[in-house]
């Protein structure tokens, strides 16, 4: 599965106040990372509907990262702590019905944590890589 | 909670529990009944029944349970005024009803539940072609046989919890006993002076009679959740098993749990301009159509599961007859170990997707 042109295709759903944040103080501080990100800002992690998430993987998204504030420190007061119990429920789901739940990675970056990002996109890229292309891009049948 | 008993006569068990129902209907605390009842056709419905003379028919054990009540009953109190309805529910229809009050669709104010041991019920198409006979082999053992030459319901013969729980303020006790000699019901102290009652004990044989049946049921579970566990990790997985899918979205209607009025596939937001689907089947070599199907059912998944009964009425509403039941509760029984959550059992236990703890799970997202 080491296509040597593949390219990993990430839809990141990052919160307005943190990680949204984080990115762009990692290109503000002209930190490098894969450009195999695409983000989409939302106001909170509490905000990111399962189906943002599934609609992408079935129709061919390698990966799907949430972005979101550390634990105690959301703009909503408990708005990530939703979303842990969203991305639970979403991961046991897709894990139990046969699905690549490793896919979906949540992840909680501070606005002042720029590097976490470049590393965190870096990371995931480079896991999404060794996992191969989501098979659900070319399955015509699944849909 | 006192034992009593329901007296039967000749005209057997039915008529018993029509006449234990018309008591309770005369109390001055109960408006009206809520009950299965049999109609002139012979097709057995729920009904909400004011007039005593009709609970003549009604037909509480009647095998067959052509929808969910709880999502009946979340219509009759979801909002003042109500009435003050004594309810009739199966264990099913009581753990969905649990989940509708919990989720601020129903209300167990005024509503006197009156659970009743299920012994299992047939597909309706089954039950209307030869109106299957009430009353199975095995009652009083608890070693339950369908009719012969018929099956009940995949989601009855799986279901380990046929007794009615907490939330049933009268419970109708029928494993164990012989109901020949009469139905015993287990009523709270002020219902215990109801003219039908007679005195009663708890039938000698309940206690072995449930175990084997729950034990039964358990096995029968496991071995299906392992059957579809196999074919969910297996090849196409999900993706084949729906692939007959038509999009009808019967499975939603009938979903006791799926409340929403206009659920969001019914909506606009997946009707694509025509570029779209041409782009979609451009780079798939083909675009399966109706598109989205499996969308549906992992968005229904992430909205229900948590709160899935295993009332089956999924199964049996499908027109492709595909076993939806089975695979939502085998991801719901996942989903629900998770959250360490059983679903239809105490309305004080917070759904686990609408509260949270500050000290949990506390390596996701940080890795």
């Amino acid at each position: 599965m080491t296509d040597p042109i593949f390219e990993p295709r990430i839809v990141a759903y990052l919160c307005n106040w943190c990680t949204y944040t984080g990115a762009d103080l990692a290109g503000t501080s002209r930190l490098q990372y894969p450009p195999n990100v695409r983000i989409i800002r939302l106001m909170c992690s509490g905000s990111v509907d399962p189906m943002y998430v599934l609609q992408p993987l079935l129709h061919g998204a390698d990966g799907v990262l949430i972005g979101g504030c550390h634990p105690g420190d959301c703009h909503y007061q408990e708005g990530n702590y939703k979303a842990r119990r969203r991305y639970i429920n979403l991961k046991t789901i897709l894990e139990s019905a046969g699905f690549e739940d490793e896919r979906v990675w949540l992840r909680w970056i501070s606005a002042s944590e720029g590097a976490r990002f470049a590393e965190t996109v870096a990371e995931m890229t480079e896991a999404i890589r060794a996992l191969g292309p989501n098979p659900l891009k070319v399955a015509w049948e699944v849909g | 909670m006192t034992k009593k008993l329901i007296p039967v006569q000749e005209a057997g068990v039915q008529a018993a529990l029509a006449a234990f129902l018309q008591a309770v209907l005369t109390r001055d605390d109960i408006d009206m009944i809520f009950t299965p009842v049999r109609m002139r056709s012979g097709a057995v419905t729920h009904a909400l029944v004011a007039d005593p003379g009709i609970l003549a028919q009604a037909d509480p054990l009647a095998p067959v349970l052509p929808v969910n009540g709880a999502a009946q009953m979340a219509r009759l109190t979801v909002r003042e005024p109500r009435k003050r309805i004594a309810a009739v529910l199966r264990p099913c229809e009581l753990r969905a009803f649990v989940e509708l009050v919990k989720l601020k669709q129903a209300s167990f104010e005024g509503v006197t539940v009156i659970g009743i041991d299920c012994l299992g019920t047939y597909p309706v198409p089954d039950f209307m072609a030869d109106h299957i006979e009430a009353i199975p082999q095995g009652v009083e053992t608890g070693a339950i046989k369908p009719a012969t030459g018929y099956r009940f319901r995949d989601a009855c013969q799986m279901c380990e919890q046929p007794v009615p729980g907490a939330g049933a303020d009268i419970k109708i006790e029928l494993l164990g006993a012989d109901l020949r000699a009469g139905v015993p019901v287990d009523v709270p102290e002020v219902f215990a002076d109801l003219p039908v009652l007679r005195d009663g004990a708890e039938a000698p044989g309940r206690a072995a009679a449930v175990e084997r049946l729950v034990a039964a049921r358990t096995a029968r579970r496991d071995a299906d959740f392992a059957e579809t566990r196999e074919q969910l990790r297996s090849g196409g997985g999900m993706g084949d098993i729906f692939a007959a899918c038509i999009h009808c979205m019967n499975c939603q209607q009938v979903c006791p749990i799926c409340y929403c009025k206009v659920c969001v596939f019914r909506g606009q937001i997946f009707d694509y301009p025509p570029e779209k689907y041409a782009a979609w089947a451009g780079r798939k070599g083909a675009l399966r159509m109706p598109t989205d199907t499996l969308l549906f059912h992992l968005t229904r998944l992430n909205h229900m599961a948590v709160s899935c009964v295993g009332c089956g009425m999924c199964t049996e509403a499908c027109p492709s007859a595909l076993p939806v039941g089975q695979v939502f509760r085998a991801v719901g029984a996942d989903v629900q170990a998770a959250f360490e959550y059983l679903p239809g059992q105490s309305v004080d236990e917070p759904l686990p997707l609408v509260t949270f703890k500050e000290n949990e799970w506390n390596e996701v997202g940080e890795e």
